[in-house]
C-alpha cells in the first residue's frame, strides 16, 4: 500500500513536472535556449578537442625509438630482446629491421639511379650491424623511461632517439587538456549560473504555491519534486537539441573544410561523426541533465524554509 | 491543546510584535482573537504554524513543544492543522476539485480515497456542483468555501483562521462564520483571528484581545466584550 501511494505521489509530481513545462512556456522556453546554447557551445569545444587529440595521437604514433645491438649478439638473442620489449605497457608497435633491410633502405635512399656504385658492397654488407628494432610508443611522456630500460638491456649498443618532438608533443598534449579543462570549467560555471537565474524568476512567480503547499503540511520532498522533474526534462530537451544540429552540422563542416583546403587532406585526418558522438552523447546529456537537477534543487531549496 | 507560556516574538532586537502571553485553548473550543492592526494576531497565528519561532517562551500543541520540533517534523505537524487566510490562497490555474484534492495528495493520499473525500468535503461547504469551475468564477464567499474544505479534508484537528471575513461582504461573512460554527461542532478546535466585531459579538464565543502586542483580555463566552 505504501509503495502503491509512493508511485501515485512520483506519478503526480510527474504529471505536474510535465505540465508546468506547458504552462510556463516563456520560462521553459528561456530555459532549454540557455541550456541549448552552452550544450552547443560545450559540443563544439568537445569536437574541435576530441580532433586535436587525434592529430597530436597520430604524431606521437609517428615517433620511434631505435634499438641497435652489439657486435655478435645472436638472432635467438634479438628475437628475446624484442619480446621482452613489447611486453613494455607504454610500447605500442615493434618492427624489426634486419642487416639486409637496412641495407636495402639506404641503398633506395642514397644510390638511387646509380646502383652500380652500390654492388661493391654486395657480398659485404657496410651495415651487417645495424640490425635495429624500431620502437614505437602509445604514449611519447613514457619516451625516457623506455630508453633507460633499453640501454640496461644486455646487447643493445645504441638507443636513437628524438627528445626534441617527443618532449613538444607531450608539452602540447599537456596544454591541451589544461585549456580542454578550464574552458569546460568556465562553460560549466557559465551554464550553472544562467539556469540557476531562469529557474529563480520561473520559482518566483511560483513562490506563493510552494509557500501554500509547505502551510499545508507538504514535505520538501513533494514540494521540490515537480520542480527537479522540470528542471531535469528541460535539461534533457536543451541537451538533446543541440546534439542532432551538431551531428548534422559535424560533417558538412569537415565536408566543407576538406573541400575548400584541399592540402589538409594529407595533413589532417578528422575523426568520423560517430566516434566524437560516441562519448559526446552521453556526456552533454549527463551535463544537461546534472544542471537542470542541480539548478532546480538548488533555487527551490531557498523556498523551502516556510 | 495549545498552550503559550510568556510567549515574546520580537522581529527586530527589543521591539516585542506579541509581549509575554500565556493563553490555554482546549481541545473543541472556538475561540476569537481580536485586535487592531499591529496588535499581534498575525504574528500569533504564525507562531502557531511555526512560520515563526518565539524569542522567549513555550508553544505547545497537542503535547508537542513546538521549538523541540525538527525542521522535517514540520509536515507531519501541520498536517494537525487546517489552514484559513483571508486572500483565500487558492491555486488560480485549478479547479475546485483539484484545490481540494492538493491537501489529499500532499500527504500522499490514494486516489481511490481522494476520489472519495473530495465530494464529501464539497458538499459539506456546498460546493458539491462547482467542483470544475476555477477559482476566478466564484464568488469571494465561494472561494472562501473552497479554502475551508481544503483546510477540512484532512481531518485536522484544529483550524486556524486569519480574517476569514476580511474580502466578502456581510452576508457571505456570516455564512462562513456559520459554517466554522458548524465545523467546531464537529469537534474541531477553531481559532479565529479577526478585527470584525460585529461578527464576534454575535457569535458569543471565547474572545481573546490583543493591544500592541500584549493579550490585554480574555473574554469567556456570555461575558461582555470591553
Amino acid at each position: 500500500m505504501k509503495t502503491l501511494t509512493k508511485i501515485s505521489t512520483f506519478a503526480y509530481s510527474l504529471k505536474m513536472g510535465i505540465k508546468n513545462i506547458g504552462k510556463n512556456k516563456a520560462f521553459s522556453l528561456a530555459s532549454i535556449a540557455t541550456m541549448a546554447a552552452c550544450i552547443f557551445l560545450f559540443g563544439i569545444f568537445y569536437s574541435v578537442v576530441m580532433n586535436f587529440q587525434n592529430v597530436v595521437k597520430e604524431a606521437e604514433e609517428g615517433v620511434a625509438v631505435t634499438v641497435f645491438f652489439e657486435e655478435g649478439t645472436t638472432d635467438e638473442e634479438i628475437e628475446e630482446i624484442g619480446k621482452e620489449i613489447k611486453k613494455r605497457p607504454e610500447v605500442s608497435k615493434v618492427n624489426f629491421i634486419s642487416a639486409s633491410d637496412a641495407w636495402k633502405e639506404y641503398k633506395e635512399k642514397y644510390f638511387n639511379g646509380n646502383e652500380e656504385l652500390a654492388e661493391g658492397f654486395e657480398k659485404d654488407n657496410p651495415l651487417a650491424n645495424y640490425a635495429n628494432y624500431q620502437i614505437y610508443l602509445s604514449d611519447v611522456s613514457m619516451q625516457s623511461t623506455l630508453v633507460s630500460y633499453l640501454k640496461d638491456i644486455d646487447g643493445i649498443r645504441r638507443v636513437n632517439k628524438s627528445d626534441a618532438v617527443a618532449n613538444t608533443l607531450s608539452d602540447f598534449n599537456k596544454l591541451l587538456a589544461l585549456i580542454s579543462a578550464g574552458i569546460i570549467f568556465i562553460l560549466l560555471l557559465v551554464a550553472v549560473f544562467l539556469i540557476s537565474n531562469t529557474v529563480t524568476v520561473g520559482i518566483g512567480v511560483r513562490k506563493e504555491e510552494i509557500e501554500i503547499s509547505k502551510l499545508i503540511g507538504a514535505t520538501d520532498y513533494f514540494v521540490r519534486s515537480p520542480f527537479v522533474i522540470e528542471g531535469i526534462l528541460i535539461g534533457l530537451i536543451g541537451s538533446a537539441i543541440p546534439l542532432a544540429v551538431l551531428y548534422v552540422m559535424y560533417g558538412r563542416v569537415i565536408g566543407y573544410i576538406m573541400n575548400r583546403f584541399v592540402f589538409l587532406n594529407n595533413m589532417l585526418n578528422f575523426l568520423p561523426v560517430n566516434t566524437v558522438f560516441r562519448m559526446l552523447v552521453p556526456v552533454s546529456l549527463v551535463l544537461g541533465v546534472g544542471i537542470g537537477f542541480l539548478g532546480s534543487r538548488l533555487t527551490v531549496r531557498k523556498h523551502l524554509q516556510v | 491543546m495549545i498552550t503559550l507560556e510568556h510567549v515574546t516574538k520580537c522581529y527586530v532586537p527589543g521591539v516585542p510584535a506579541l509581549n509575554d502571553v500565556s493563553l490555554n485553548i482546549e481541545e473543541g473550543e472556538f475561540v476569537f482573537v481580536v485586535g487592531n492592526s499591529g496588535s499581534g494576531k498575525s504574528t500569533f497565528l504564525k507562531l502557531l504554524t511555526k512560520e515563526l519561532d518565539p524569542t522567549e517562551g513555550i508553544i505547545t500543541i497537542n503535547g508537542t513543544n513546538l521549538r523541540k520540533l525538527r525542521h522535517n517534523k514540520i509536515p507531519m505537524y501541520r498536517r494537525n492543522i487546517g489552514m484559513v487566510y483571508q486572500d483565500f490562497r487558492l491555486f488560480k490555474d485549478r479547479n475546485v476539485y483539484e484545490n481540494v484534492a492538493f491537501a489529499q495528495r500532499v500527504i500522499s493520499a490514494s486516489n481511490r480515497e481522494i476520489k472519495k473525500r473530495v465530494p464529501m468535503m464539497l458538499s459539506l461547504v456546498g460546493l458539491a456542483a462547482k467542483y470544475r469551475s476555477r477559482p476566478k468564477q466564484l464568488s469571494g464567499g465561494e472561494q472562501q468555501r473552497v479554502a475551508i474544505a481544503r483546510a477540512l479534508i484532512n481531518q485536522p484537528k484544529i483550524l486556524l483562521a486569519d480574517e476569514p471575513t476580511g474580502n466578502l461582504d456581510a452576508n457571505n461573512a456570516w455564512d462562513i462564520m456559520k459554517l466554522l460554527e458548524e465545523i467546531n461542532q464537529r469537534g474541531t478546535t477553531v481559532v479565529v483571528v479577526t478585527h470584525n466585531l460585529e461578527i464576534v459579538e454575535a457569535m458569543n464565543k471565547r474572545v481573546i484581545t490583543l493591544k500592541k502586542g500584549v493579550m490585554v483580555s480574555d473574554r469567556k463566552p456570555g461575558e461582555d466584550l470591553d
